[in-house]
């Protein structure tokens, strides 16, 4: 039960008090306003414990309610808040303000490779149309449904365990330096979500969504930079799945 | 302003939205309109699981579950409603795994179940293992899949618009539904939805409270529009406790935890648990362990230097068995409270989670405009309609059935009925209330912040229409609430554009849940009893003489304007199960 570690955490977290000036430094645009982007700093006190989302939040429910930015569950499980913070994509709601050193100014800007439409806002559509090109659902060719469900062994369905918990919050794509040249590329999150269906034992379609990323903006685009595996912020291990599917490629076996 | 004519639309893509989705664009031409993108849903943050009787692991039946649901729910159940649901679970639960779902397996490959708060063997023996799970991720996994199964059915969506009027039309002196219009949150342009049937899918209204487990999103807009337009709301005053939020900061943690052994423990470290529910100890009812939380908290047992939280201890469990079936929210542990799991107890403290009143329906997803009329072609599923299955308390697994269960038969229903019938005229000047709504709050100069009386808001209900409640605190906060709702009249916004301009939805969402806090204060107001959800300190015994019965909620405009709530109530669906003493 109860060790010292716990105590200081509880102690640390009792004395509410504790708030800290930090800077907010964030990438503004509103074509609406002007054609170009600006950087827009924000000075804030705030709790060191709390998210980014939360300084975002604060900025904009308390000083400027023009600053636009996506998010919803604020904990992780829905994707929205994906963002550049100190340059790296991660999600805003799951970025703890201690962590990313609050004495220099905090940049916040939108993930690349996408059309900023607004502030923090980027244009998600060639995202989900990727998504979709993979055939991202079950497909069998069973003539007759089974009345039971089917039957999966537990090995079998770890198989594709890893590539079942993604968000579609953009990260790992809008990290890669080839989707950030090559708009066409289907980006890691596309390539996952077809992981996820090639690995599964109950689908009967590897082969075409292997042919479909066989493309020449198929997977053979991956440098294998561990960009994508690095912005996960569900700890996939994308790399590995695209090489995984690469491999799957040129042995036909999955 | 465009005008789009659809057989069917359905306002919200979470599980219920999508479920009613998949029936509907088979049969009909559907629209789904999101304030989100689907996958952004908050079905997606579910995760302890899904029941189902289907006694993969060990001997279960419907009927058991049925008799869990309404025992759960405090006899407040419409219990033909929960017949349907703990029936119908096992082809839901199947048709999911025929779609994709990814369930953890039993060693024979079937799929695997974990006990949940408040699912017994043979009513009440002893907890039963009914979750149909995926890790800890069940309603992501949901979410997803049924996203999918859209995508392959084509699905046609129209993301980031936001629903902000229901249109009803009087037709031969009766009231229907004739569509909805949206706000296009990209370019601030208005849409009208002309539809044969509308389906409400949007979902709960969780964010009046401060302390919860709902997203930023979750502020009861299809509740607000259909009750602007004079609809009732059902057992407003019903809202669920989950009893493991994060401390402080609410974000949930599965009672699959507890499913797994996880224990609850005060500071002296007692399993407290034993004292409140002897059989079902940590896995009785939310209702119940959120109260014995409290209680703990308030007899000075609570943990931390204020005493204002308890644990909840997974240390005993092994780590591979937290790895292999509780990764997400050991994740959260570490992530936003910096301890380890594996050798730390985890400060929670019960969250604001779901509202079990809503939009009362039938079991065909049909609306009702008072105890028995339904509205024709208006339709409602999951956390935002009240069947009511959930009745003053819902038990943990039953929402993500529940939005399956109901949201296709909503599918279906509204699908068939759009067949039978023609457009219903619109009324005339049909975005004449959202136009005037949206040109006030732009050209606003008033001096009220949105963020500040929000926060007020919230703070009202978290301290007095929470776990406990008593007259005098339920009218502080009706007192509170009213307050607000006349300073709202002179709220403004900064952002005065049409691109993307969260400043005036935020402000529009404000509205709707102030509108919808009033409804529920007033309802908890009124019920002078003790029961599931709604525990009045100053009548703690459950009143079933006087109120085993729903509470229906309209507004009402008098002559000068003024607005007022009317509270009637409705008879509960009584079948089989008789109310006795509610033990665990």
């Amino acid at each position: 039960m109860a060790t010292p570690v716990l105590d200081k955490v509880e102690a640390e977290a009792a004395a509410s008090d504790h708030l800290i000036t930090v800077t907010f430094r964030v990438r503004r645009f509103n074509p609406e306003v002007s054609a170009d982007a600006v950087w827009e700093d924000f000075q804030l006190e705030i709790d060191p414990k709390e998210r980014v989302l939360d300084g975002l939040h604060k900025i904009k429910w308390d000083v400027d309610g023009t600053l636009t930015f996506r998010r919803s569950c604020a904990h992780g499980i829905c994707g929205s808040d994906a963002m550049r913070i100190n340059g790296k994509n991660r999600l805003a709601c799951k970025t703890l303000i201690k962590d990313i050193n609050p004495e220099k100014p905090i940049t916040v800007e939108p993930i690349k490779g996408l059309t900023v439409l607004k502030d923090l806002v980027v244009d998600m559509e060639p995202f989900f149309q990727a998504y979709r090109d993979v055939m991202p659902f079950l497909i069998t060719k069973e003539t007759n449904e089974p009345t039971r469900e089917r039957l999966q062994s537990a090995e079998d369905r770890e198989r594709f365990d890893d590539t079942t918990k993604c968000i579609l919050c953009a990260a790992c794509t809008s990290s890669c330096p080839v989707f950030w040249n090559d708009g066409q590329y289907f980006g890691p999150a596309a390539i996952v979500n077809a992981h996820r269906f090639i690995f599964d034992s109950r689908d009967e379609a590897a082969e075409q969504r292997l042919e479909i990323l066989n493309d020449r903006d198929g997977v053979w685009r991956c440098r294998t930079t561990f960009n994508c595996t690095d912005a996960c912020p569900r700890g996939i291990e994308v790399t590995k799945a695209i090489q995984e599917v690469k491999r799957a490629l040129i042995t036909r076996r999955f | 302003m465009k005008i789009h004519k659809y057989d069917t639309v359905i306002v919200g893509a979470g599980g219920a939205g999508m479920r009613a989705a998949i029936e509907s664009t088979k049969r009909s031409r559907t629209a789904v309109l999101t304030k989100l993108y689907p996958t952004r849903s908050h079905t997606g943050a579910a995760q302890g699981g899904m029941a189902a009787a289907l006694a993969n692991v060990e001997e279960d039946n419907w009927e058991w579950h049925t008799f869990d649901t309404v025992k759960g729910g405090d006899y407040l159940v419409d219990q033909d409603a929960a017949e349907i649901l703990a029936k119908e679970a096992i082809d839901a639960v199947l048709d999911l795994e025929k779609m994709g779902l990814p369930f953890n397996r039993t060693p024979n490959g079937t799929i695997d179940q974990r006990r949940f708060g408040g699912h017994s063997r043979n009513h009440g023996e002893a907890p039963v293992r009914r979750s149909c799970y995926a890790a800890d991720r069940t309603g992501h996994m949901i979410l997803q899949t049924l996203y999918q199964n859209c995508v392959k059915e084509g699905v046609e969506f129209f993301n980031e618009f936001y629903v902000l009027d229901q249109l009803i039309t009087e037709e031969d002196g009766v009231k229907k539904s004739a569509g909805v219009v949206a706000y296009e949150l990209a370019t601030g342009e208005i849409h009208i939805f002309q539809a044969k049937a509308v389906i409400y899918a949007s979902g709960g209204t969780g964010k009046f409270f401060k302390v919860t487990s709902n997203a930023h999103t979750l502020t009861g807009d299809g509740q607000a529009a259909v009750y602007r337009r004079g609809l009732p709301l059902e057992d407003m005053e019903f809202f669920q406790f989950h009893p493991t939020g994060i401390w402080r900061m609410g974000i949930l943690l599965t009672e699959g935890a507890r499913g797994e052994g996880g224990i609850l423990r005060n500071k002296d470290g007692e399993r407290f648990m034993e004292k409140y529910a002897p059989v079902m100890k940590d896995l009785a009812s939310r209702d119940v362990v959120s109260r014995s939380i409290y209680t703990e908290i308030r007899e000075g047992r609570g943990c931390g230097p204020e005493g204002d939280h308890v644990y909840l201890d997974l240390t005993h469990l092994p780590p591979e068995q937290l790895d292999a079936k509780l990764p997400d929210i050991t994740e959260f542990a570490r992530t936003y409270l910096g301890i380890e799991p594996y050798t730390d107890p985890i400060p929670i403290q019960p969250t604001a989670h779901y509202a079990m009143g809503g939009i009362p329906t039938n079991v065909e997803g049909e609306v009702l405009s008072d105890n028995t009329t339904v509205v024709p072609g208006l339709y409602a599923a999951g956390e935002v309609a009240c069947v009511s299955v959930h009745g003053a308390n819902r038990l943990g697994t039953n929402s993500l059935l529940d939005i399956n269960v109901f949201g296709r038969r909503a599918g279906i229903a509204a699908a068939e009925y759009a067949h039978t019938v023609g457009f219903v005229e619109l009324p005339e000047n049909p975005a004449e209330f959202v136009v005037s709504q949206i040109e006030r709050l732009r050209t606003s100069t008033g001096n009220e912040r949105v963020g500040t009386l929000r926060r007020e808001l919230q703070e009202t209900m978290d301290a007095n229409v929470m776990v406990f409640r008593t007259e005098q605190t339920i009218k502080t906060a009706v007192e509170k609430i009213a307050e607000l709702r006349e300073r709202y009249k002179n709220v403004s916004i900064q952002d005065k554009g049409r691109r993307f301009n969260t400043d005036l939805l935020e402000a529009i969402e404000l509205g709707n849940l102030l509108d919808l806090a009033e409804v529920m204060a007033v309802s908890a107001l009124a019920r002078k009893e003790s029961r599931g959800g709604h525990y009045r300190e100053d009548y703690p015994n459950r009143d079933d003489v006087n109120f085993m019965r729903h509470t229906m909620a309209y507004r009402e405009v008098g002559d000068d304007g003024a607005e007022s709530i009317r509270l009637d109530y409705k008879p509960v669906v009584q079948t089989r199960y008789q109310p006795m003493e509610r033990k665990y």
